[in-house]
């Protein structure tokens, strides 16, 4: 399962990042490391962005990078 | 000079510390190997003078943006005496990761954990002694916004800065594969100093985001908040603009004029009607940019400007936009040049020039004006209000088709990743000192532009100056009837082409203009004008002053902002063959229908 597809209100532990090095640095730098929970908040309309929270952290990702976020 | 490079991560609070700690005596410089501004201040710290450089926010030393490269050349180019990394104390788990990697360049580092006062709110604790033991750097905690430890932060740096160590330059290669060793002394570090409880998240943002953020709810209240912002600035704007051109006005008939009373006649209007008309020119933006830019700092710094995103985004990321550009769109429609100002808060070039493409569409209040005066003064009580609301429409479309052709050519590299902080009020000096700050850099950077195109036009419709100004037997006139050809299609006669003219000067002298043209006074200029033009011809010359380059000021923030001539080219003469393509469909499709 990828972060894309975590129902709204529920965690998931990250188990590695998929797609090329540039997006994956971005990615890892907002604190979305392997091993990290990540919980989804909520979702925009007419598929917009997801606002995830890792830590204190509150994130918004779009849908296409968020399936890159692989969950264990 | 000792040199302190100021560094972290973007929603630290790294600019209200530099501004904390420097004052308002920053500036911006020049630096080998960097096109960008950075913001730098010479301050006196301990015994001697300091030189402190505001780098961009990065997330990642390695990273790929603009901003990352900016920094990394930075480094490497100019020799550092002291690294001081500012970090959010509220997001350790992830902030200190930068710390580690700046500290891999083996230069003296002071870490700075901003924002305590936050991070105490939700809990946090942090053990400083801990993390001085496992970093070896020293450890300030601070709260910039409300001043707190301030004093800390300045004895740690002369102190730090009293050690001596020669200045050099970072090599920043040899680091570049030892990420994941970080990571995992990242979470060693973190695990050894700070602690933070099970739900350390600011409950009032929580409140306030499922509001603001409502599936329903959260757009009608995104464009009530815009709307509102945009009463306050035109609310208040309006009269202060007055006001500057109340003053101008005042100085040139009482001072200026008669000093000058005896002169040449070509000198004094040159001096009346071109340079002092160009300087009234940058003056009247004053205010208004003021304005825009306090509120805009409310936009940013509280945090709205994600939610924002957040709620438009899945529309504009269709362009090739992404949520933000749709706030500096809207702000555009109050003026352009503060909203084409306001997109430097996009870190990808691509996305920020996109963006600019699309800000001058907006039909902004000097626009506005123009249509006011020829809806009311061709088309009945019951259509004007239509027609004006249609040309918002067209304003809209042009911008959305704009991006939709420029979307592959000036593509968004940067995925849309975006941290959602909580919700913070900008203290009045944060807000006053940015406002002020770009009106400062809006003055450096456009005034010869603005003064050079204002004297440029004042020679083309006071020469020769034999003739009545502005007349067909002016320069200006003459180039009018050269352009016949192409405007008569539009139903744009040359009389107007020659206020078509000024228009490119400023929108608000477009009605004076052609009052002079026609002769007539302001009162009836109105009946003159329903006299001469028909409705399609009037909606065909609106249609081309709304999509046609707005404004001087416009050209040159266009220039300052990107500092391309070509992309300043592009978005000059794209809008100008828009707007001939646009009035030349509406006005032969309107003949043909029999209108």
């Amino acid at each position: 399962m990828t972060l894309a597809d975590l129902p709204t209100g529920q965690t998931g532990t990250i188990a590695s990042l998929a797609g090329d090095p540039e997006i994956r640095t971005r990615i890892q730098s907002l604190g979305l490391r392997i091993g990290r929970d990540v919980a989804v908040i909520r979702r925009s309309r007419f598929g917009g962005p997801i606002q995830v929270r890792i830590g204190t952290t509150d994130l918004l990702i779009r849908p296409q990078q968020a399936a890159q976020v692989i969950l264990a | 000079m000792k040199r302190v490079a100021l560094l972290g991560m973007p929603n630290t609070g790294k600019s209200t510390f530099f501004n904390r700690l420097t004052g308002a005596s920053a500036k911006v410089g020049n630096w080998p190997g960097i096109t960008v501004d950075l913001l730098s201040a010479n301050v006196l710290l301990g015994s001697g003078m300091v030189e402190i450089v505001d780098l961009p926010g990065i997330y990642n030393l390695h990273g790929f943006a603009e901003d990352e490269r900016v920094a990394r050349t930075f480094l490497e180019e100019n020799p550092v005496d002291l690294l001081l990394v500012v970090t959010n104390a509220t997001q350790l788990d992830r902030q200190l990761a930068l710390a580690l990697q700046l500290q891999e360049l083996g230069q003296p580092m002071l870490l700075i954990l901003n924002m305590i006062d936050e991070a105490r709110r939700l809990g946090i604790k942090i053990d400083e002694q801990a993390l001085v033991d496992d970093l070896g750097v020293p450890v300030v905690s601070v709260s910039a916004k409300h001043g707190f430890g301030m004093d800390n932060a300045q004895s740690a740096i002369i102190e730090a800065l009293g050690k001596a160590h020669p200045a050099r330059k970072a090599q920043l290669e040899k680091v570049f594969h030892e990420d994941d060793a970080l990571a995992s002394r990242l979470e060693q570090v973190f695990h050894d100093a700070v602690q933070v409880p099970l739900t350390a998240t600011d409950r009032l943002t929580d409140r306030i985001d499922r509001v603001l953020l409502h599936p329903w709810l959260g757009l009608p209240l995104f464009f009530l908040a815009m709307l509102l912002m945009f009463e306050a600035v035109y609310t208040l704007g309006a009269p202060l603009q007055d006001g500057v051109a109340w003053v101008l006005e005042a100085i040139k008939t009482d001072a200026v004029e008669p000093a000058i009373s005896g002169w040449n006649p070509v000198l004094q209007s040159f001096i009346l009607d071109g340079v002092f008309d160009g300087i009234g020119t940058v003056l009247s933006f004053l205010p208004i940019i003021i304005l825009f830019f306090l509120f805009i700092a409310i936009v940013e710094d509280s945090g709205y400007m994600s939610r924002a995103a957040f709620l438009m985004d899945a529309f504009m990321s269709r362009l090739g936009l992404d949520g933000r550009a749709f706030v500096m769109q809207l702000m555009g429609f109050g003026c352009n040049v503060p909203a084409l100002m306001g997109t430097r808060v996009m870190r990808s070039r691509g996305l920020r020039l996109l963006t600019m493409m699309i800000i001058p569409f907006s039909l902004c209040s000097a626009r506005l004006q123009v249509f006011v005066f020829f809806t009311t003064a061709i088309f009945s009580a019951w259509a004007a209000p239509l027609v004006l609301f249609s040309l918002y429409l067209a304003s809209f479309l042009a911008a959305f088709l704009t991006a939709l052709i420029y979307r592959k050519r000036l593509p968004n590299a940067e995925p849309l990743l975006l941290e959602l902080p909580p919700y913070r009020f900008p203290t009045i000096k944060q807000m006053w000192l940015r406002g002020w700050r770009e009106v400062a850099h809006f003055v450096r950077e456009a005034t010869g532009f603005i003064l050079l195109g204002v004297i440029l036009v004042w020679a083309l419709t006071h020469s020769p100056f034999d003739v009545p100004p502005a007349s067909p037997d002016t320069l200006a006139g003459q180039l009018a009837s050269l352009f016949a050809p192409v405007f008569a299609p539009l139903g744009i006669d040359h009389l107007m082409t020659i206020a078509l003219l000024f228009g490119f000067v400023a929108k608000e002298v477009v009605l004076g203009a052609m009052a002079v043209i026609y002769g007539a006074g302001d009162t009836d200029l109105a009946g003159i004008v329903s006299g001469r033009t028909d409705w399609v011809q009037a909606y065909s010359f609106m249609l081309f002053v709304l999509i046609y380059t707005p404004c001087l000021s416009t050209v040159a923030v266009l220039k300052q902002e990107s500092k391309s001539w070509r992309f300043t080219g592009l978005a000059v003469g794209w809008p100008l063959l828009l707007a001939w393509m646009v009035s030349f469909t509406f006005y032969q499709g309107a003949r043909w229908l029999g209108f």
